[in-house]
């Protein structure tokens, strides 16, 4: 088995990184999973949150905001769609995506459609544990 | 025959003009570089975003509860074009011929008895298209404030599309743009995005069973609007870079016409100039003879 796979991050406006990786872990939105060379052939879909990219000369962190990823025996490619390097992750983002997210579960609640809020409140709190595992609390309005 | 004063004139002005041509030229070489830059960092994602689309949609098209966005409604009665220009004029051919193309398939729908909407992004098409079809215009999207267009705008016109074709208001909906080939040669283009369809790049990719989480469906309902915001973003960005294309080629030849405009004035003013001193010798001349 190899001991490295490639790993392609890449958004719709950018491609992010491009590494071998021996390992890469991913926030599924199913419950976080790790890919590493000779994963099962599997696509699921991210939540907001962290990809952890393990590699020989160190590891690397970008934040998602959702998305999916792709993920072979030789390969992993996450597309997502929002993503930046955590050293890019200031307050001011977190504050922001975390506002957005309130914003959408505000309105959700007023449309009155339970399954939209239960995703928006879910979406709120991805963000927000996002911000924490970063080491930023995001102010709560 | 107009006086040496009116072609002095005429040449300032014209060479003025080429002042002008030859500036925007070299602002839509520099913005073409960016938009090409931005079309080409957004290939990747659309290419890989398409290649797992081919896969679930293929898997998931026989289906009963495949998502409407991939079945379609099963009619074909109303149509939505999305016609995408630029915000700006003086890009040679550029909007012309997006909005021909558009208005022959318009003609072509209203000949078959079907029931046709327009949606304009950019103002240039839909000035163009105002004049015939205002009755079948639906909507306006207006990216003259935007700076760069991005994920964001894509997003939203997707959204757009999306809930109106919950709501029933169409049934197929296709858009319009130019792909760019090269600086010369843009071309327009038609292609549907609702229902959805995504081409899969032969041979790879087939053969591999990929295992799904949450379930098929659920993901292919959670990305196929994406799948339209993510086209949308393609030829958004296509469109751009096309649109300084055509305007840098455009420019380049008007630059080139006001040259051999000035070389033409220039020869014409030295030769009527010519002819007063001519003239006034002969006068001087014919004076001295009389005497």
């Amino acid at each position: 088995m190899a001991d490295t796979m490639q790993f392609d991050l890449v958004s719709p406006e950018r491609r992010l990184a491009s590494v071998q990786a021996t390992e890469v872990q991913l926030p599924g939105s199913a419950g976080d999973m790790t890919a590493m060379p000779g994963h099962a052939p599997t696509i699921t879909t991210l939540r907001p949150g962290i990809v952890t990219i393990v590699s020989p000369e160190g590891t690397d962190e970008y934040a998602i905001t959702g998305g999916f990823a792709e993920i072979t025996a030789t390969s992993a490619s996450v597309l997502a769609e929002y993503a930046l390097h955590v050293s890019e992750v200031t307050q001011e983002v977190i504050d922001r995506f975390v506002r957005e997210a309130q914003e959408a579960l505000d309105a959700a609640r007023e449309k009155g459609d339970h399954d939209l809020v239960d995703s928006a409140a879910k979406f709120l709190a991805d963000m927000v544990a996002m911000g924490g595992r970063i080491g930023l609390e995001p102010k709560l309005p | 025959m107009p006086s040496l004063k009116d072609l002095k004139n005429r040449i300032e002005s014209v060479k003025s003009t080429r002042k002008i041509t030859k500036a925007m030229q070299m602002v839509a070489a520099a913005k073409l570089r960016r938009a090409q830059e931005a079309a080409e960092a957004s290939r990747p994602y659309a290419e890989r975003f398409n290649a797992v689309m081919a896969g679930l949609s293929a898997a998931a098209a026989g289906s009963e509860n495949a998502p409407l966005l991939l079945r379609g409604t099963g009619s074909d009665q109303t149509h939505l074009l999305v016609v995408m220009t630029a915000e700006r004029g003086l890009c040679g051919g550029f909007n012309s011929s997006i909005v021909r193309l558009a208005r022959t398939r318009i003609q072509e729908l209203l000949a078959a008895g079907k029931t046709v909407k327009i949606l304009t992004v950019g103002k240039k098409g839909r000035e163009q298209l105002k004049r015939e079809y205002e009755e079948y215009m639906v909507g306006h999207v207006d990216l003259s404030e935007v700076k760069r267009v991005g994920y964001a705008n894509a997003q939203e016109i997707a959204r757009d599309l999306i809930s109106r074709f919950e709501n029933g208001e169409f049934d197929v909906a296709s858009i319009f743009y130019s792909v760019f080939e090269t600086v010369i040669s843009q071309v327009p283009t038609e292609k549907q995005i609702i229902p959805a369809r995504f081409e899969a790049e032969e041979g790879e990719g087939e053969a591999i069973v990929y295992e799904y989480e949450p379930d098929e469906e659920e993901i292919l309902a959670e990305l196929l609007p994406r799948g339209v915001a993510t086209q949308l973003l393609s030829a958004l960005l296509e469109n751009g870079a096309s649109e300084q294309g055509a305007r840098m080629s455009a420019m380049d030849n008007a630059t080139r016409n006001a040259g051999e405009m000035i070389d033409k004035l220039t020869i014409e003013f030295n030769r009527s100039r010519q002819a007063v001193i001519t003239n006034e010798l002969i006068e001087i001349i014919s004076g001295a003879e009389a005497l």
